[in-house]
């Protein structure tokens, strides 16, 4: 392996002209197609859209100080859970590592100019803007109660809020989302440099590949789905309402088929950033991967497969319940797959820790738990005890939280210094990693024996022994709060004050560290030809911040 | 590679050539059609569970359709995709007054099944058969009656949608097509549109049997 | 201190010694796993750090037995998880067939229980100890969730069907009750007490308490206020099939289909009459849609099932004695627990209430939590 000769194109340095300064003014942000420029405007608008989520969280975490629900109205709550449910998960969660992240760096990596349909990719964020419009009109005019499940027939004939226009917001980002989707499929497929074989293809494609799958079979499922609610609220026929010959489960089957997978379409690209992350600060190529690669394939399928075990009380028969039972298992697999092989990668690497590691083991461990208490969803005489209770919360905040978030914050803290072409201050980074680590853990590991307990979720007020274990998680939620409000400080204090990155300053392989950083507009002077594989690190490449 | 082909007014600035462009647009379009069959599908879906657990309403239900339009919007689809498979013919043979005749035909074809569909609707309505407050049909079926009805506009509202979609992407052609921008080099736009017309004609094909022909024989 | 602060909930039916044991294996193999990566990682991290700029670890060739391994290896515990689990899914599925019934009904924000001898109840559950209960439950309204953490047990309830669920309690006292499943502003609200008490005061509860009348006697009154028996008699001819014994029994329909005629299918034969047709008879029958509510169709049903009890004990079908017969083969079936005697006989022939249906709705609305009929002692 170590004959292969490199091609590494000469590139200055310092780059005089960047997709950041190539041209100015306010329309040529909101008319670009550049990927780059769209992957900023979906950072600032996630950003913003991830405070907004944060911000009802905060409340309900307050609220939950004390048994009684005495700080806010139980229908105030009920919309705060709500909202911040939507929020993170429509607005946040699923555009997060995808728009932004793979945005920005997924043609890069390819050595493409830009996606395959960069009008299509500027669509994509305005109609994921148009959605974001209906969600505040939404908050503005008093909220939407119904969770963010939207479970009939409580959404179709009984909650009095704003459930129309919260689905038509719903409904127009997840054409957001099928676009980005879609163009990521054709980019992958169409646009990959002379020479970028699949299995010379880093992992993180691999995982946007599987991501893409679900965005484009799993959405307009949802679509119409929540379209049907909406024409059975405004018509007031029957489709799901019992009362008017309609199937409530047919709703929980229909919804859970894409909001199941939805959930790999937040894990899939964690996990995929992780892998880029561990191989550069290992420098070495992630154990296994082949069975990486095919790994996200593998959850994208199963994925598909396993929605009925949200539905284990709801009145599906039991041998249906055994079956997606079963499948649930499976689906553990690949994902266990990939914990071990990020492991493995360890061992006799050349281990440097330093904030998006840092970020990335966490994301291991964290992701760990997440997992594994999902095993204990997926054993059916457990589920019964559990489910609906803070077990669930907890479980699906360690995946997604836990596991999506930290993966973001590695993916961002790695590929800062090519986005904008400073380093931030790696003390304050390191001290916001191991904040938002520790500030997890309190929140969420108490909701695990809340929900043993059985404390159900969505509840306003509580039973009085159920308090202390409340109080940590709130005082957790508070240390969560400051570890995510340092990044934004110090990331906005880099942009200014950082010094100058370099092209490659983690010495990591990969396309998107041999062009300069920032990168020029059509990202690379000359289009690059691939003659090595995938993660195969050289000396020479250094790194100037190592 | 780009320097085998000159630079063609039509190849954008970040693919390497024309082929590249075509690939991406026609797997783009594949794609897209997946997205489409899954945006069906979960109505197909409740048409089945609804259509075993409701089947005498089903089709006492199916017998309101006028299957005489029915089957004329079939054939108008059914000829609509012929004329659209021509036109991306004549694109390649650089036959451009050729190409302009399939085009404005499928747009006429897909107008004229917009104008049945819409007769259609107009005689439901008449009837009390629009779900909701205008629902007046009497029978000791009618909630499951209502629930055919609501997955008939609900299934072909979503097509006709498309068809709206469809008319508009053809006008777009059908300028182009007159500024003779397509040839045997560059028909891309012409084929990947076709692909769309014919997917929806084929969502139509699965929609009338299971929404007119129900309990007939 | 240990009160304010519990780590594990109180263990009080039969299935929550196995749903806990489960749970334990479950924490052992994964907690297991988990520390293994966890130390692995911490090891690899502090023993492979970096020690130069432009240090590049050594190329080893990746063994494929080690993939294929931790491929296979974690299938044999999930197996065991999976097996397990479905074991005990199972028992909390099947309800014993002695077991005493309670018809749950559920609406936005509260439980109303009825027992088989005519006593309701509002957000509280009364039941004696070691005596298998199943819970028939629906919802007048959204989807709700039957959930008693202490026996480990949970249902969803739907509008327009009936839930099952069942426990059998092992210990006397008091235990929360949960709505689980959210269903508006007041869900956080919509909770109760379960009672459990020894067979003696619970019997004594049960006598104390104010009854409308059975659900199966009101179900005869409503019986025949609604003139089912014009059509649903024995005689040959009748328009609508006998009612005597078909409960709980299969039946062949038009066009060849066979169906269990449980309380799902009554129902729906109530309320939706075209649904499914008896072979051999006709479509005629109304709808009893909005005519009949919830509480009145578990008495109608209860009726009917009284029917089918008094046959299977091998006498004449006479309504009147299969009121009280409703529940005499579930005492009877439950010789372990002599101290429970035949429950129905404390309220018989009781007066029914002129009307059921205000008083299914009207009572306790905003009781918090406060029982219609007495709060009973703690035993």
């Amino acid at each position: 392996m170590t004959t292969a000769v490199i091609d590494v194109p000469e590139i200055p340095e310092v780059e005089k002209t960047n997709y950041l300064n190539q041209e100015f003014g306010v329309m040529s942000w909101l008319l670009t197609q550049d990927h780059k420029r769209i992957g900023i405007l979906y950072l600032l608008s996630v950003t913003v859209m991830f405070l907004l989520g944060g911000f009802f969280a905060v409340l309900m975490r307050l609220e939950l100080v004390t048994p009684a629900g005495d700080l806010f109205s139980s229908d105030t709550y009920n919309k705060l859970f709500t909202l911040h449910g939507l929020v993170m998960i429509f607005f946040f969660l699923i555009p997060s590592i995808p728009a932004v992240l793979g945005n920005f760096i997924l043609p890069i990596m390819l050595g493409a100019r830009d996606l395959a349909f960069p009008k299509l990719n500027l669509l994509s964020w305005y109609l994921y803007m148009i959605g974001t419009a209906f969600s505040l009109v939404v908050v503005l005019l008093g909220g939407v109660d119904t969770g963010w499940t939207f479970y009939t027939p409580f959404s179709t004939s009984f909650s009095n809020t704003h459930v129309v226009l919260m689905i038509i917001g719903a409904f127009v980002a997840g054409f957001s989302s099928i676009l980005t989707g879609f163009n990521f499929i054709v980019t992958i497929h169409r646009m990959r440099a002379p020479g970028l074989t699949w299995f010379r293809l880093p992992l993180f494609v691999w995982a946007m590949y599987a991501t893409s799958i679900i965005m484009l079979l799993g959405t307009p499922v949802i679509a119409i789905t929540l379209s049907l609610v909406a024409i059975e609220r405004l018509l007031h026929v029957g489709i799901f309402d019992p009362a008017i010959g309609g199937d409530p489960l047919l709703f929980q089957h229909l919804f859970w088929f894409y909001s199941h997978p939805a959930v790999y379409i937040m894990i899939l690209p964690a996990m995929g950033v992780t892998s880029e992350v561990i191989a550069a600060f290992t420098r070495r190529r992630i154990f296994g991967y082949k069975f990486v690669a095919f790994s996200s394939l593998a959850i994208a399928f199963l994925g598909f497969l396993v929605w009925a075990h949200h539905m284990f009380v709801a009145g599906i028969s039991v041998y249906s319940a055994m079956i997606f039972s079963l499948l649930s298992f499976l689906v553990a697999i690949p994902s266990a797959v990939k914990v071990f092989n990020w492991t493995a990668t360890l061992y006799k690497g050349s281990i440097s820790i330093q904030t998006p590691m840092l970020f990335a083991l966490g994301f291991i461990g964290l992701f760990l738990i997440g997992g594994m208490t999902g095993l204990f969803l997926a054993t059916m005489g457990l589920d019964i005890h559990v489910h609906d209770t803070y077990f669930i919360v907890a479980h699906f905040h360690y995946v997604m939280v836990g596991g999506s978030v930290m993966a973001y914050f590695a993916g961002i803290h790695y590929w800062w210094p090519k986005i904008t072409g400073r380093m931030y201050p790696e003390w304050w980074a390191r001290v916001s990693a191991v904040l938002i680590f520790t500030g997890f853990n309190l929140t969420f590991f108490p909701q695990f024996i809340l929900g043993y307990l059985g404390m159900p979720r969505r509840y306003h007020a509580y039973s009085p022994e159920f308090q202390i274990l409340n109080v940590m998680s709130s005082a957790g939620a508070s240390i969560l709060a400051i570890g995510y409000a340092l990044p934004m400080i110090y990331f906005a204090w880099s942009l200014k004050f950082g010094k100058a990155a370099g092209n490659n300053p983690w010495g990591a392989a990969g396309l998107e560290w041999q062009t300069t950083s920032p990168p020029p507009t059509e990202n690379f002077h000359t289009t690059p030809v691939v003659t090595w594989e995938a993660y195969e690190y050289r000396p020479e490449w250094g790194g100037s911040n190592v | 590679m780009s320097d085998t082909q000159p630079h063609h007014p039509a190849l954008k600035h970040h693919f390497e050539d024309l082929g590249q462009q075509h690939e991406a647009s026609t797997l783009g379009m594949w794609a897209f059609l997946t997205t489409e069959i899954m945006f069906f599908g979960p109505l197909f879906f409740a048409y089945a569970l609804y259509r075993s657990q409701y089947s005498e309403a089903f089709v006492e239900a199916s017998h309101h359709q006028n299957w005489k339009l029915g089957v004329t919007n079939t054939a108008v689809l059914i000829f609509s995709s012929l004329t659209v498979a021509m036109s991306v013919y004549f694109a390649q043979k650089n036959r451009h007054k050729a190409l302009v005749v399939a085009l404005a035909l499928t747009l006429v074809l897909g107008i004229a099944f917009l104008g049945i569909k819409a007769i259609e609707y107009h005689e439901h309505f008449e009837e009390g058969l629009f779900p909701g407050s205008h629902f007046t049909y009497k029978s000791p079926l009618a909630p499951r009656v209502q629930m055919f009805f609501v997955l008939y506009f609900v299934m072909t509202g979503l097509h006709a949608v498309h068809m709206i979609v469809g008319i508009g992407i053809f006008t777009w052609l059908l300028i182009r097509a007159r500024r003779k921008e397509f040839s045997l080099e560059y028909y891309g736009p012409v084929e990947v549109s076709g692909l769309y017309w014919h997917f929806v004609d084929i969502v139509w094909i699965f929609l009338f049997p299971l929404l007119y022909l129900v309990g007939r024989h | 201190m240990i009160d304010d602060f519990p780590l594990f909930p109180e263990s009080a039916s039969t299935v929550s010694g196995s749903v806990d044991a489960l749970y334990f294996f479950l924490i052992a193999v994964c907690g297991f796993v988990s520390l293994v990566v966890i130390i692995l990682i911490i090891f690899f991290a502090v023993r492979y750090r970096r020690t130069a700029d432009n240090q590049i670890p050594v190329e080893y060739k990746e063994p494929k037995a080690l993939e294929i391994g931790w491929i296979i290896a974690p299938l044999f515990p999930m197996m065991i998880m999976f097996l397990w689990g479905a074991k005990v899914y199972f028992t909390i599925a099947r309800p014993p067939d002695n077991a005493l019934e309670v018809y749950a009904t559920a609406r936005q924000w509260m439980w109303k229980f009825q027992h088989v001898g005519g006593q309701s109840e509002i957000n509280e559950l009364h039941v004696p100890v070691n005596r298998a209960v199943k819970v028939l439950a629906a919802s007048e309204d959204v989807i709700h969730d039957f959930y008693v953490p202490a026996f480990r047990v949970k249902t969803d309830v739907l509008p327009n069907r009936y839930s099952t669920t069942w426990f059998q309690a092992t210990k006397t006292g008091r235990y929360h009750l949960f709505c689980a499943e959210y269903c508006g502003t007041q869900h956080s609200g919509m909770i109760g007490w379960v009672t459990v008490m020894e067979p003696a005061a619970y019997q004594q509860w049960l006598a104390g308490g104010v009854t409308e009348g059975t659900p199966g006697a009101l179900g005869k009154v409503l019986f025949e206020k609604y003139a089912c028996n014009s059509c649903h008699n024995a005689e040959s001819g009748s328009r609508g099939p006998a009612l005597d014994g078909v409960f709980g029994k299969p039946v062949s329909l038009r066009g060849g289909a066979i169906v269990r005629r449980d309380e799902n299918y009554l129902r729906e034969s109530i309320l939706n009459p075209q649904a499914k047709i008896v072979e051999g008879f006709e479509p005629i029958m109304p709808t009893f849609k909005g005519q009949v509510n919830e509480a009145e169709l578990i008495q109608l049903i209860a009726y009917i099932k009284s029917l089918g009890a008094s046959t299977e004990g091998g006498g004449p079908a006479t309504p009147a004695k299969g009121v009280d017969g409703a529940t005499a083969p579930a005492a009877t079936a439950q010789p372990g627990s002599a101290a429970s005697p035949s429950l129905p006989a404390v309220q018989p022939g009781v007066a029914p209430a002129p009307d059921a249906r205000g008083s299914a709705s009207g009572v306790g609305t905003e009781g918090s939590g406060s029982s219609v009929v007495r709060e009973a002692k703690r035993p």
